[in-house]
């Protein structure tokens, strides 16, 4: 820092602390102004139609489906204990939970495999391989398995020859590989980032401390990738809990999730109120499972 | 930062491993690269082939309701990217440069928000806003809940750009009497470009996929081309859906190299 000796008026400013608070004022105005549109933004388009969610899911119903602020009332919670209701929130939290647990089965050893390829320039052609799903258009993706299930589908084709399965499309299975094939790139990416960050001189370390293999997998390597375990479980979870486009096109009148429901509610079954209420239960789901994330302390997206 | 040899996997499970990650390569690539044969199948039957052809192709560029909604998915898609990489780019430097001000926590808790809330909710929320301030919908509504749900996106990735910069290098510019403007214009903008290229390029794929949001806040006559597709797949499986899907998987591919290569300039800048 020998330019700020050259600059005697840098010198008396720091010296001088009433120019120095000042100056300091000045900065965090200038902080604020940067934030400011976009602030404003978010607040008039985010925050404030969070807020509108929760009113409208204790305000009453016209005819139309919309709500109608005259009278308050709790009937959309309460509709929420229909045992139809439960039964697609059941439905969904298990999807969600099964998804999550086999993509993290399949692409935990996934990710490994790619992270310890010795040569740099492998890793980066797989992560290019793992990336171009990941960026390709979800629908598009989610169509794929429509064509493969289709009745004159190659998969319902294999089906029939050989007596393994029957028609898939529109039932839980076909919505779950739909589910499972849509978001495994998303738990691979976080977990190969975790991975590949690591200190692999560490393992080394409890390996010549006669770790076997295993154990300094157990003891060293797992929980330094627990960060991106708990990312990619969150990027996984969550939008499997509020699935639409997946239920949408593979799914039939039995496999509704929450997220197509909720769509339900304010196209064709004409309740906003109820549809609120569900996702505010979603919200606060989703609330809990983002705090516990940053309460462990991974705050690596 | 690779395996050493002390720490080498056994080789039968380093072959279980091996032989895994082909198989999940195998599982994410053969349903794409099967739809991609049957869009130049000739037979109007999705899974029988009827030789080379290039007839749902002609038909999709004639089909004139999906051209427009090709055309209106440009529109809000370079609109919302430009406006969100703007205020995110702003936002960012807001977080990470300046450290105490007003409102900060809050402001840093809003922005990550958008990011980790499901499709749906979010389109319930923009629906029941607009109707509540009485916004008519259209294209200009669609408009906005992009930029809405792009504007974090973007100031995550700069803002992790921006963590990795060594504020000094600011600093050393200011001391020699540049300007704050010039000094964003000719040191800070020009190192965190990558990021700010990278996270527009986030923004414009993400609202070139986004069905969900549009269509809940779409106006009548004016949609997008995955809500227009997601209406059509619906209906059933047609041959020219595959043409525009390979057409629309190019694209992505094409998104994930030029955003490689933005971030190949990133790594010879550090």
């Amino acid at each position: 820092m020998t330019l700020l000796e050259d600059r005697p008026d840098h010198d008396s400013e720091a010296a001088n602390p009433e120019l120095e608070r000042k100056a300091e004022r000045a900065e965090s105005w200038r902080g604020f102004f940067h934030a400011l549109p976009s602030f404003a933004y978010l607040i008039f388009f985010f925050l404030l139609p969070l807020i509108i969610v929760l009113v409208v899911s204790f305000s009453g119903r016209k005819a139309t489906g919309s709500p109608s602020f005259d009278n308050w009332t709790l009937d959309a919670y309460r509709k929420l204990l229909d045992t139809t209701v439960l039964r697609i929130a059941w439905r969904s939290l298990t999807m969600a939970t099964l998804n999550t647990v086999i993509c993290l089965a399949i692409g935990y050893p996934f990710a490994y495999w790619i992270a310890t390829r010795s040569k740099q320039s492998t890793r980066n052609f797989l992560l290019v391989l793992v990336l171009i799903p990941f960026w390709s258009n979800f629908l598009v993706r989610t169509y794929a398995w429509r064509v493969l299930l289709d009745s004159d589908g190659p998969i319902t084709r294999i089906g029939e020859a050989t007596g393994l399965w029957g028609k898939l499309l529109f039932t839980q299975p076909a919505v779950f590989l739909g589910l499972l094939y849509g978001y495994l790139p998303f738990m691979v990416l976080p977990l190969y980032a975790a991975l590949e960050r690591m200190d692999w001189s560490l393992v080394e370390a409890g390996r010549d401390l006669y770790a076997t293999g295993w154990g300094a997998f157990r003891r060293i390597t797992l929980p330094l990738s627990r960060p991106g375990v708990i990312a990619g479980s969150i990027l996984v979870f969550i939008p499997s809990l509020g699935a639409y486009v997946t239920p949408a096109i593979l799914g039939g009148a039995k496999t509704t999730l929450l997220g197509d429901y909720i769509v339900t509610q304010f196209t064709s079954a004409r309740n906003w109120p109820f549809g609120s209420a569900v996702s505010v239960v979603i919200l606060t789901v989703m609330l809990i499972a983002t705090l516990v994330y940053f309460r462990t302390g991974a705050r690596t997206l | 930062m690779s395996m050493t040899e002390g720490t080498a996997t056994p080789r039968w499970v380093d072959r279980v491993l091996t032989i895994n990650g082909w198989v999940v390569f195998l599982f994410l690539y053969l349903p794409i690269l099967v739809l991609v044969g049957y869009s130049f199948s000739g037979s109007s039957t999705v899974g029988i082939w009827g030789g080379f052809s290039f007839q749902w192709y002609r038909q999709m560029f004639a089909n004139e309701a999906l051209m427009d909604s090709l055309r209106n998915s440009l529109v809000v898609a370079l609109i919302s990217t430009v406006v969100a990489t703007v205020l995110g780019t702003a936002a960012g430097i807001a977080i990470d440069r300046y450290r105490r001000w007003i409102g900060r926590r809050s402001f840093d808790a809003l922005l990550y928000l958008p990011v980790i809330i499901p499709d749906v909710t979010m389109a319930i929320m923009l629906l029941l806003w607009f109707t509540t301030i009485n916004m008519a919908l259209g294209l200009n509504t669609i408009i906005i809940s992009h930029i809405a749900f792009n504007i974090s996106f973007v100031a995550i990735v700069v803002r992790s750009r921006l963590a990795h910069l060594d504020p000094s290098l600011e600093e050393a510019a200011m001391d020699l009497y540049a300007s704050r403007w010039q000094t964003f214009r000719r040191v800070t903008l020009p190192l965190i470009m990558p990021g700010v290229l990278g996270g527009a390029l986030l923004a414009l794929t993400l609202s070139l996929d986004d069905v969900v949001i549009t269509q809940l806040v779409q106006g009548p006559g004016a949609t997008t081309l995955p809500v227009f597709v997601f209406g059509l797949i619906k209906r059933s499986v047609t041959p020219e859906i595959n043409a525009v899907s390979t057409v629309m998987l190019i694209a992505s591919m094409v998104l994930v190299f030029v955003s490689l290569g933005f971030q190949r300039r990133g790594e010879r800048y550090d």
